[in-house]
């Protein structure tokens, strides 16, 4: 009997995992609101705090929103893989002859597709509402497009390393908000740069090459990070 | 090479090593300094732009170059630890920590005092600065990610992850910053072209920045040999090491 993975059951499980997600997603429907409850909540009290000039609203419009994207992820990593460590659900997948650096980024795939990308979705009415023209809310969904992965891997691989720690939030967040500042500046300032009439092709290919970069490397520093707290 | 490297890798080795080390290292760190300060403080010539308000770089700038250079030494730490899984270079990485950040600290707080007179302000929204703070929060997310793991292995071993994620996105965090800064600032005042200085000036400097490396040496093996009694105070070495203080 040979040792090897075997790719029938890698796709198999793939299978089975991403439908575990979806199915366990379903079951909690009423969660899946709370993240874009969350987006369109910080989006509201910058209008409220600053006052309702367009002209000033139009100019931080994208700061705005991919602050609050920013916040609405960083709010969804507490529960990345929180779940599957209390349960023992991640050792399993530890220990399962599987590569664990392809069911976590399934995982983070699916955590992606129920939790990020509505809020892509709803970006463009929260944009027209703040006054952004057309063409410019065609650079914020590419923007986001690009960058929301990395801010989901980055900051998945830091909760990652704080599933340990119990009550993590504040700690996890100082841990990752200064590793989210390059997306933050190259996301808003290709928004920016359309709603001025310039390119925004710049920051946005620095966007896509950071989003390789992180999806190359960090699925390994999460697989190195989950070893570190499924061994303790 | 790897029994050398294991010896020295040692709990007892180091400490007993290190203990020699350190009257010699501030020996060299008090020389260093004090002709480092004499030399700026009082030979070096005045700035003709700046007058004697320059002098602060002799504190500045040498705790600017500590603070990335200590950052990319415990990466160097960390990789150890991760792939020899060298105990010692965890107490090392763990103990460079708050040098590092006290490091970033001062070279903020001396670089905001500098700023008042130079630029008219406390604080601007200058590149380094800005990168040098983040720099801050990086080693603060070290530090606190450390003390919050009640295991100690565990802690080493996902704070040594998180260093070197923080060393992949250093130059990313401090070329974002910089586009940014020209992007907002335009023509704003930069320190980059810095007129050559005189080798009067230089020298005093330079032997200042030698000096602060010292200090984190002497700093980093009293930590080290700290946290080393803290991790193992049952061990036989830890005993020896207070039976022989008894009968010194």
């Amino acid at each position: 009997m040979s040792i090897g993975i075997d790719h029938m059951t890698t796709f198999h499980s793939l299978y089975l995992l991403i439908s575990r997600e979806f199915l366990i997603a379903f079951r909690h429907r009423h969660e899946a609101l709370n993240p874009l409850l969350f987006f369109v909540l910080v989006c509201l009290l910058f209008p409220l705090g600053i006052g309702p000039s367009p002209q000033l609203l139009n100019t931080i419009a994208p700061g705005i929103i991919w602050a609050a994207a920013l916040l609405a992820i960083l709010m969804s990593l507490g529960n990345v893989f929180r779940a599957e460590y209390e349960d023992g659900t991640l050792e399993l997948m530890v220990l399962a002859n599987q590569p664990l650096v392809v069911l976590t980024l399934i995982k983070l795939l699916a955590h992606w597709l129920l939790n990020v990308f509505p809020l892509i979705l709803l970006s463009p009415i929260i944009a027209s509402a703040l006054g952004m023209d057309f063409d410019v809310q065609i650079t914020l969904i590419s923007s986001l497009l690009l960058g929301t992965p990395v801010l989901l891997l980055v900051g998945a691989t830091v909760a990652t390393l704080t599933l340990v720690i119990p009550q993590n939030g504040m700690l996890l967040a100082l841990l990752v908000l200064p590793l989210y500042v390059p997306v933050l500046i190259f996301g808003s300032s290709a928004v920016s740069a359309t709603a001025i009439g310039m390119s925004a092709a710049g920051p946005l290919y620095v966007l896509a090459a950071l989003c390789i970069l992180s999806l190359t490397l960090s699925p390994f520093a999460i697989v190195a990070a989950i070893k570190t707290g499924v061994s303790q | 090479m790897m029994k050398w490297l294991h010896t020295m890798a040692s709990s007892a080795w180091f400490y007993r090593f290190s203990g020699k080390v350190i009257p010699w290292l501030m020996t060299l760190f008090v020389v260093l300094f004090l002709y480092g300060l004499y030399g700026g403080l009082v030979t070096a010539p005045a700035d003709y732009q700046q007058g004697d308000a320059f002098r602060i770089i002799y504190i500045h700038v040498p705790s600017a170059w500590m603070s990335l250079f200590v950052y990319i030494v415990m990466a160097v730490y960390a990789f150890i630890a991760l792939v020899w899984r060298i105990k010692l270079a965890e107490v090392l990485l763990i103990s460079s920590a708050p040098v590092g950040a006290a490091f970033t600290f001062m070279a903020l707080v001396t670089g905001s005092l500098w700023g008042k007179p130079m630029w008219g302000t406390w604080w601007s929204w200058d590149a380094r600065l800005t990168s040098e703070l983040l720099l801050l929060f990086l080693y603060w997310g070290v530090i606190g990610l450390y003390a919050a793991i009640e295991d100690k292995r565990t802690a080493s071993r996902a704070v040594s992850i998180l260093t070197l994620i923080g060393v992949v996105n250093i130059p990313i965090i401090h070329y974002s910053v910089e586009w940014w800064n020209t992007l907002h600032q335009g023509a704003s005042v930069t320190m980059t072209d810095k007129p050559s200085m005189p080798i009067e000036m230089l020298i005093p400097l330079l032997v200042m920045a030698t000096a602060f490396k010292v200090y984190y040496a002497i700093s980093l093996l009293i930590r080290t040999r700290a946290e080393l009694v803290e991790r193992e105070p049952n061990s036989k070495w830890v005993k020896q090491v207070i039976e022989e203080s008894n009968h010194g």
